[in-house]
């Protein structure tokens, strides 16, 4: 039974850890609200909770809001505390000084992908928000999918459109928090959806990408957490294939099959050699060439060492919180029970894993 | 002949996530925009501010039954039916009815309701959908009683996901707004770990963008292609039923693989009297999952006939079954999937 085990961080790395907390305290707390699309409240949201914590006895002001006002929001604006922007070169920035000065417990940033006009103290709104944080302050913000650098290509993809200003993935993944606004896209459509003029299934591709980014970063807060704890447990909330390559097994098929299910089910695919002494040069050959096709359908490849490659793999497979291993049949000729063969042993001891076998078949 | 009404879901990952509220606040929008809008069911858990947001509804009168010298409430369907709004708001989707009801689900009501042309807005956790019971319960310990079967969740016109961090959500614990302090305590000690939440959370947002992905299906939207590959692969699941207790995991698991991967499932129970193992067979069918027995002296020679003869690309096995073996070595040249359960260490 492996699926979990208490492991003793050495000293040094709970000292960094300890270290890295402490850090992580003094700093503001960044929540941010994520939406798919322009109009499906994400803004509302934000002031909502600014709402609440005032309420709360918080200490709230808004450092930003949108360029564009709307009806549904100024008069939730006039509720707050507003740190005026400043005007640089004929443009607007966050008043990023008065805020330090003003020192909220809470500042609320609207249209966090804005570019600041050149001549400000730093080139982008989301640079702005870090300075913020790093004196303590906590920022609520808001952001949508079309502003996430990463995401620009796929949603240009969908749409058709690109927006040109933009936040790195890294800084969406460095929230403590992120709540996902979510909206059905057939009611944005008809309502707000107006303005950007797209089709409900452009806007359900859209949702849905919001979806994942969401739960990556949730994914790996999950993670995060457990590893703080010491927990090494596979929950399987993401599905995690990895494919056992050998010389001699069908790879291609393997593969293929393993990049179709990690795209049915927005998983990740892993792809591993367990060496094995001397191979001729045609095994070689074949080998390669199944490492290489691997990666080139997204799968990240591991060449890994061990007398017994059974065990290597197992132990990998734990490591990484594998949900399903792709390995080939045994090639003996016949399963004789007092002979245990490889994979036999694979599934007897792959806890809390499917294993899926392949036949070796090479395909033409 | 009614047109069929809409469902729509809000989708959330614990008590307390504001599903209810959600709902509520949409059933006031609806009637805003002049629509016939009533609350079927409503379960207020004394939360205050959803209380509050029944004012201004119309609630149609539970029904109370008699069992057993005791009495219970539940939705009036009928009640419902008569008055046949155009949209009905029903909480708490997977709630089992209570003793003498005409159906045994809350859900089944559900669809009754939408057969006749009324359009129902209700709520549901992530852990309630069958197929990530075994999940559910290997990430929290608990093991939902209270389920959907999936096609039932998949048939929704709309699922929303109501989300707030867990962070969030444990301030509301903790502030008395979702149970009463001491009830809450013991959920914070239990069930609301951030871990447990964090993970439930996630499930919840995998299923809301898969639930995206299926509709687009169905209206049959062009879909991804991989680089590198060229056609892709119909696959066709087959689930091996066996009378050892993991086969209900095998059978869950099956069905959610063949969901994603939009593989047809069928099951199939080989052996000498293929008599037993009814409820299994009943268990698929809920599921929708073609079940059938085979007569058969040998199980897994059986088994890898039977899924050759009808092209299955893979054959699904648990772990614990007897005679797996057997198969993985009479059906080398087929796709086997062997099943571990998910055992929750303590």
């Amino acid at each position: 039974m492996a699926t979990k085990d208490f492991c003793r961080p050495d000293p040094d790395e709970l000292l960094r850890q300890i270290q890295e907390q402490e850090a992580h305290d003094a700093r503001g707390r960044l929540k941010i609200f994520l939406g798919y699309a322009p109009r499906v409240g994400k803004s509302m949201r934000m002031f909502d909770e600014g709402r609440r914590r005032i309420k709360r006895g918080q200490d709230v002001v808004i450092g930003a809001i949108q360029s564009k006002g709307s009806e549904d929001i100024d008069p939730m604006i006039r509720e707050f505390e507003v740190i005026p922007p400043l005007h640089v070169n004929g443009g607007e920035t966050m008043n990023v000084e008065a805020i330090l000065k003003r020192a909220p417990h809470v500042c609320l940033v609207d249209e966090l992908a804005r570019n600041n006009p050149p001549g400000s103290r730093n080139a982008h709104r989301w640079q702005d928000v870090e300075e913020l944080r790093a004196h303590g302050i906590n920022v609520v913000a808001a952001i949508n999918l079309q502003h996430v650098l990463e995401q620009q290509d796929a949603v240009e993809r969908i749409t058709g459109r690109r927006a040109a200003n933009s936040v790195p993935a890294s800084f969406i993944h460095s929230a403590d928090e992120l709540v996902i606004v979510d909206v059905p896209a057939e009611e944005l459509a008809q309502h707000g959806g107006g303005s950007s003029n797209l089709k409900p299934h452009q806007l359900s591709e859209l949702r849905e990408l919001a979806l994942l980014l969401a739960a990556q970063v949730v994914e790996e807060q999950l993670q995060r957490y457990m590893d703080a704890h010491g927990i090494m447990q596979s929950w399987g909330t993401q599905e995690r294939i990895l494919v056992c390559i050998t010389p001699r097994s069908s790879a291609r098929a393997m593969l293929e099959s393993g990049a179709r299910a990690t795209q049915r089910f927005h998983g990740q695919m892993l792809a591993t050699y367990v060496k094995q002494g001397e191979l001729s040069r045609e095994a070689e050959e074949t080998l390669h060439g199944n490492l290489d096709y691997a990666r080139k359908l997204g799968a990240e490849v591991h060449v890994l060492e061990g007398a017994d490659p059974i065990a290597v793999i197992l132990q990998f497979a734990r490591e990484q919180r594998i949900t399903q291993v792709f390995i080939g049949h045994t090639q003996q000729k016949a399963w004789k029970f007092w002979t245990p063969n490889p994979v036999d042993r694979l599934i007897k001891a792959a806890d809390g894993m499917d294993v899926r076998l392949f036949p070796h078949t090479q395909p033409a | 002949m009614e047109t069929r009404g809409k469902l729509k879901i809000f989708l959330g990952y614990a008590a307390g996530v504001g599903k209810t509220y959600q709902m509520l606040t949409e059933a006031h929008q609806l009637k805003e925009q002049g629509r016939d809008v009533v609350i079927g069911y409503f379960e207020p858990h004394g939360r205050k501010e959803t209380i509050a947001l029944t004012e201004g509804l119309e609630t149609v009168p539970r029904k109370i039954y008699h069992h057993r010298g005791s009495t219970f409430e539940d939705m009036d369907t009928d009640a419902v039916l008569a008055r046949h709004p155009e949209v009905a708001a029903v909480d708490e989707f997977a709630h089992t009815n209570v003793p003498g009801s005409i159906r045994l689900k809350r859900w089944q009501d559900v669809i009754v309701l939408l057969e006749a042309g009324i359009d129902v807005l209700t709520s549901l956790n992530v852990q309630h959908i069958e197929s990530l019971n075994d999940q559910v319960w290997h990430v929290t310990g608990i093991r939902p009683r209270e389920t959907v079967p999936d096609w039932v969740v998949q048939e929704a016109d709309e699922v929303v996901m109501v989300d707030v961090t867990p962070r969030a959500l444990l301030h509301r614990l903790e502030r008395g707004v979702v149970y009463a302090p001491d009830k809450a305590q013991k959920a914070i000690e239990n069930f609301f770990t951030e871990s447990n939440l964090t993970a439930l959370r996630e499930l919840a947002m995998r299923q809301t963008a898969h639930q995206l992905e299926e509709r687009r299906e169905e209206l049959r939207l062009p879909q991804a292609v991989i680089p590198g590959i060229d056609s892709p692969r119909q696959e066709r699941i087959l689930l091996w039923l066996t009378p050892h207790p993991a086969t209900a995991m095998l059978i869950r698991r099956g069905r959610r693989v063949a969901d994603y991967l939009g593989a047809p499932c069928t099951a199939v129970y080989a052996d000498k009297e293929a008599t037993a193992l009814e409820p299994y067979l009943n268990f698929c069918r809920n599921l929708r999952i073609d079940a059938r027995a085979i007569d058969c002296a040998e199980p897994p020679k059986a088994v890898a006939e039977y899924a050759r003869e009808h092209s299955f690309t893979q054959v699904y096995v648990t772990r614990n079954a007897p005679d797996v073996g057997k198969l993985v070595n009479l059906a080398r040249d087929m796709q086997i999937t062997v099943v571990a359960e998910r055992v929750r260490p303590e």
